[in-house]
């Protein structure tokens, strides 16, 4: 490759592979062995995956639009980062989705053609930053809950869902520990910073009950140890928390009281729609457009 | 040259100093009478690499004779730094690229939480100094992060042991 004319370098080769033109990767999961374990019904398994990717493509999605409007490069690098960790993840997930449903569905008829009441993300996932804090707030609740889940998920038997898990652990756990540093910086900062972060604790915590209630389709796989029933990890979630606001000086809100996400059965906010604007405009005005 | 030493020639797209084999992604390679298989394994979930890696085997196997090649993925065992070899270690570090250190050992229980900044005990590969200072965990690729001197002032990057 020649290092001397950036266009050339790109150009260059015998393949049309090339990132200039987009990385034309479409199968994430090519090669893997697409069997279900016995006895799952194929629509909860799918269901299943729909949920978990879900909420990685839509978190994935608000996190890039913190780029060019984080506080520092180092902070866009990071959100870029970790968008791209939960936007691979949310492409394996709705690829194994579609595998399962066993409809001829791939990731991009997933993500770009569904509309609002079918997406299944939390809507912890969903919903707009109001400043920096809510942004860190968010990704450490959402983490904090996705790590346990996954060490728990990377248990379970389908095998493609529990190496999908396997892998976003180590990814999440960064994930986690980033989100954690800015609660402690900004929480145990200034007087302003601490009543901003406080603040948004104070808004984001009361919103994570939907988090640990099972959906139905959840609670029949957990039965076939094809899922994790998300009340199990309570304790965990409560136990990081508490450590995270401790040392950030920050106080736990009283929360309400646990009820099923409306989010996992396509109940969603005005938020999911505008998100869903932008993202599926252009495949939607260009059907299978490539460049 | 055998379809697995024709693989392992082919370097990774983001790290082009390594080839695929010293990076530890290519975790089979295998000739039968269908043709040759090979069976790699993505670093992080979110690598766009993926598919350029596949399109580079697939040339360099053609242009090696081997018309019939397929590239498998696997997930399972997930990546871990661990699989980058002694001579791929050396070809970061003459790069100016931190090798990672062993892959952490989880013990028992939860994933522990760390706060403030992981103490990975990575030296300065300009100066020495055997301290220096995260800037931040994610830098131009998932891989790495970016590092700083307190001794010489320099930035660098470093390939997080995972």
């Amino acid at each position: 490759m020649s290092f001397d004319d950036a266009y050339q370098s790109l150009t260059d080769h015998d393949d049309d592979a090339r990132w200039a033109y987009g990385t034309g990767f479409t199968d994430p999961l090519a090669g893997v062995p697409s069997a279900l374990p016995d006895g799952v019904d194929r629509g909860d398994l799918a269901a299943y995956c729909l949920m978990l990717g879900d909420d990685a493509l839509i978190l994935s999605h608000r996190l890039q639009q913190w780029v060019t409007r984080a506080p520092e490069i180092e902070d866009e690098l990071a959100l870029a980062n970790i968008g791209l960790d939960l936007l691979g993840q949310a492409r394996l997930l709705l690829t194994r989705a579609g595998e399962a449903e066993g409809a001829g569905r791939d990731e991009d008829q997933l993500a770009y053609l569904r509309d609002p009441g079918e997406f299944r993300n939390v809507r912890l996932a969903e919903r707009a930053d109001a400043d920096f804090a809510e942004l860190v707030a968010r990704l450490l609740v959402f983490s904090t809950w996705r790590l346990a889940l996954f060490d728990r998920l990377a248990a379970t038997g389908d095998p493609v869902v529990a190496a999908i898990a396997a892998k976003g652990v180590k990814e999440v756990s960064y994930h986690r520990d980033y989100a954690a540093g800015w609660v402690v910086r900004l929480g145990d900062g200034t007087e302003l910073s601490h009543a901003r972060t406080q603040a948004a604790i104070d808004v984001v915590l009361p919103l994570s009950g939907e988090l640990f209630v099972a959906h139905p389709v959840e609670r029949r796989l957990a039965e076939l140890d094809v899922a994790v029933d998300p009340a199990g990890l309570r304790a965990e979630f409560d136990d990081v928390i508490a450590q995270v606001l401790r040392v950030a000086t920050l106080t736990a809100p009283s929360q309400p009281s646990p009820q099923q996400s409306p989010g996992r059965d396509g109940d969603h906010g005005a938020e999911l729609t505008e998100i869903l604007a932008e993202m599926q405009g252009l495949a939607r005005a260009t059907p299978g457009g490539v460049w | 040259m055998s379809a697995a030493d024709i693989a392992a020639t082919v370097t990774d797209p983001e790290l082009p100093m390594l080839t695929l084999a010293e990076l530890g992604i290519i975790r089979d390679v295998e000739e039968g009478a269908d043709g040759v298989v090979v069976t790699i394994t993505p670093t992080y979930s979110g690598c766009p690499a993926m598919e350029a890696i596949r399109a580079d085997l697939l040339a360099a196997l053609r242009g090696g004779g081997f018309e019939q090649a397929q590239v498998r993925t696997v997930l399972a065992p997930a990546w871990t730094t661990d699989w980058i070899s002694e001579s791929g270690r050396a070809k970061l570090a003459e790069a100016g690229i931190v090798p990672p250190g062993p892959a952490p050992r989880r013990p028992a229980g939860p994933v522990p939480l760390t706060l403030g900044v992981r103490d990975d005990g990575v030296a300065c590969p300009r100066c020495g100094q055997p301290r220096t200072e995260q800037i931040t965990a994610f830098s131009a690729t998932a891989c790495r992060e970016l590092r700083r001197c307190p001794a010489c002032r320099e930035p660098f990057e470093h390939v997080k042991a995972i």
